[in-house]
């Protein structure tokens, strides 16, 4: 990675980071509802896979952990944080929330809430790309704990069949809510499991950001080029519980500390500082830039925003009834 | 006007809008190189390929959600479910991602998927392969849900299915492909909405979808000419939105109301249509509206068994004549 690259992408990852933070704290003063899954931790999976790719030209799917997807794929923070606020003017307008950010116009398309329910609609939207003709591919982030559905094998088979230009990343943080990998999986190393349906696969550390990368660009331009899908593994860790009702009981205090020595955003600062390219100093005062930023626009952006109105309950049920008109009625243009 | 069967009726429109958008696309087991079960893709895959006729492994929740996603980006995809009973795989794509997605995106993104399938108990074909789900799509929403009941309905609804911005259910039935009806010779397109008098009479309304719009009309004619009962029939060919008006305009002329479905009674088109009667026009009712439905059993292997399940046009003119003390 360039340095110039590398000293923007700090900045995100401290945005990210913050940001998820952030809602941390608003859910605790009851501003977010719902189910609320934070990602800090893993940031440099999303960062790494994304600086490889293209984002706002390739398609991007995830599941419900789905806010620094979104914003590394283009979605406006602001926009994101209204969400959550389920706010008119939040990025699915306040009728989808954390676990259903969407901005189509980034072609960010989707989190979504049920285990495994994007690995078919990733090799879809891989599809339609294959059909159209264009250069883009589809990324399906998803964790470890959703390879064990049906849908996982299912699409395996599907992508690799029909060559599909999908990128899975699974980044395995070694735990589905409470149960350890171990524990619910008989296979550990996911990328073995694909070996089953001719994928080629890719496994690396999902900490350090420059190793996402190189093996991101790989298995990027592996799908770029025509050669149907790749699974990219990394293994990461989430600092926080699985959600917000999660005290992480099953897991040790020694095991949350050790990974924190590898915090994904301090191995890129430390780099960056020992390569001259920025001082603890310049690092301090990005923490609180973006604090401010968050507090003084996003948070307040959310807090401003209107609520959806109620005589709008109905909306984005079906299409547009005009523009549907002769279907409805048979009478075609 | 062609006379022609309902399986060709389908073919013929999948073969029209493949032929006008090149983003129009069907997936199903077996359609391409083998044709299809039902015969309704036969020879599209020769005309438009493997990249648009796909042959798919035997996988309905894959291949279901791999439809709803492509559909995310403008294609156009009609997915056969060889029968309906494999639809319950195909689920938690239809209802969780295709019928949502418009709501939870605030409206950015839409999946215009129809989803073609096979429903109804056909000859001995036992619990697993003879399931009447309309119940289970009809009240989901964000999902149309259409079920034709002639060539000329089986044409066009699938027409308007797919090009409609909406995901369409479409439940066909296992013993109708055969059926032969006149269908247009230009193009044609049924409408997603509404119902249609299938038969207009003075004294009560038959509701039926479907292969029980046959019942119906055989039961108005045996009404008609053994008791002096005139039965209007009316064509619910659209389950989801229920025609409320239609309903009304009928009730209102005839003043009694009996729904003919193949599905068991619990949580279905008959409890739903009876209170839709209820909301709409309860004090023009001279009698209590009743349902036909079928017995609440796993469909059974043997052939006696199998008819006493279903109900047919004879039970519908029991039904009426109840209805009128004549029984
Ligand atoms: C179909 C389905 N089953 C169960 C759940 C409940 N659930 C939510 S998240 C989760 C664990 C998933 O873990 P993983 O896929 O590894 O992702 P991670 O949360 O670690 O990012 C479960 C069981 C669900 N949302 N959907």
């Amino acid at each position: 990675m360039k340095i110039e690259d590398k000293k923007r992408v700090l900045r995100e990852m401290v945005l990210h980071r913050r940001f998820e933070e952030r809602c941390y704290q608003a859910y605790i003063e009851r501003k977010i509802g719902g189910f609320l899954h934070l990602y800090p931790g893993q940031e440099a999976c999303c960062n790494g896979v994304m600086e490889a790719a293209r984002p706002g030209h390739d398609y991007v799917i995830t599941g419900y952990r789905d806010h620094v997807h979104a914003i590394k794929c283009g979605a406006d923070p602001k926009e994101v944080m209204a969400e959550l606020y389920g706010k008119e003017t939040g990025s699915s307008k306040g009728r989808g929330g954390s676990m259903h950010i969407f901005d189509a116009g980034k072609r960010f398309m989707g989190g979504y809430a049920l285990v495994g329910g994007p690995f078919p609609l990733a090799a879809g939207i891989a599809k339609a790309i294959q059909l159209k003709g264009g250069d883009e591919i589809a990324i399906c982030f998803l964790g470890d704990a959703a390879n064990n559905q049906g849908t996982f094998h299912e699409t395996m088979n599907m992508a690799a069949l029909w060559k599909l230009p999908v990128l899975f990343v699974c980044e395995n943080n070694l735990y589905g809510i409470g149960t350890s990998i171990e524990r619910s999986t008989a296979v550990v190393h996911q990328h073995k499991r694909v070996a089953a349906y001719n994928i080629p696969a890719d496994e690396c550390d999902g900490q350090d950001i420059e190793v996402v990368y190189e093996h991101a660009r790989k298995a990027v331009d592996h799908v770029r080029a025509g050669n149907g899908p790749f699974f990219l593994e990394l293994m990461t860790y989430r600092y926080r519980g699985h959600s917000m009702s999660d005290s992480r009981g099953y897991r040790t205090r020694e095991e949350e500390e050790l990974w924190k020595q590898r915090d994904p955003i301090f191995i890129l600062r430390d780099r960056l500082i020992k390569e001259g390219a920025t001082t603890m100093a310049e690092f301090e005062a990005l923490e609180k830039e973006t604090d401010a930023y968050i507090e003084n626009e996003v948070i307040k952006f959310a807090e401003a925003s209107p609520e959806p109105s109620v005589d709008e309950l109905e909306k984005y049920v079906l299409a547009d009834r005009e523009s549907q008109l002769p279907w409805l009625t048979g009478k075609a243009a | 006007m062609a006379n022609i069967m309902y399986w060709e009726a389908i073919q013929r429109a999948h073969d029209e809008e493949m032929a006008r958008d090149p983003l129009v696309i069907c997936l199903g087991e077996d359609i391409g190189v083998a044709g299809g079960t039902y015969k309704a893709t036969k020879g599209l895959y020769e005309k438009y390929g493997p990249l648009r006729v796909m042959d798919t492994p035997i996988s309905e929740g894959g291949f279901t959600g791999l439809a709803v996603g492509a559909s995310f980006l403008g294609v156009r995809p009609i997915v056969e479910i060889m029968s309906v009973n494999f639809a319950w795989l195909a689920m938690d794509q239809m209802f969780n991602s295709a019928a949502k997605v418009r709501y939870m995106s605030g409206g950015q993104l839409t999946a215009p998927c129809v989803f073609r399938s096979a429903g109804g108990a056909a000859h001995q074909l036992g619990a697993q392969h003879s399931a009447r789900m309309e119940k289970v799509f009809m009240g989901i929403a964000g999902l149309r849900v259409v079920t034709p009941s002639n060539p000329k309905q089986a044409y066009g609804l699938l027409k308007s299915a797919i090009r409609c911005d909406d995901p369409v259910f479409i439940n066909e039935h296992e013993l109708m492909y055969n059926m032969k009806g006149e269908v247009p010779d230009g193009e044609y397109f049924h409408p997603l909405e509404g119902s249609e008098v299938a038969r207009a009479g003075t004294d009560v309304t038959l509701f039926g979808y479907n292969i029980s719009v046959h019942w119906c009309l055989k039961a108005a004619e045996i009404l008609d000419k053994q008791y002096g009962i005139s039965a209007e029939v009316v064509d619910l060919y659209s389950l989801a939105p229920l025609d409320r008006a239609g309903i009304k305009a009928s009730v209102t002329k005839t003043h009694r109301a009996v729904v003919v479905e193949e599905d068991e009674a619990p949580v279905g088109v008959g409890s739903e249509v009876i209170a839709i009667i209820n909301e709409e026009c309860f004090f023009e009712l001279d009698a209590a509206p009743v349902r036909v439905h079928s017995a609440l059993v796993p469909q059974p292997y043997n052939h006696t068994l199998e008819k006493a399940a279903i109900p047919d046009h004879e039970d519908v003119v029991k039904a009426v004549l109840k209805m009128f003390g004549r029984a």
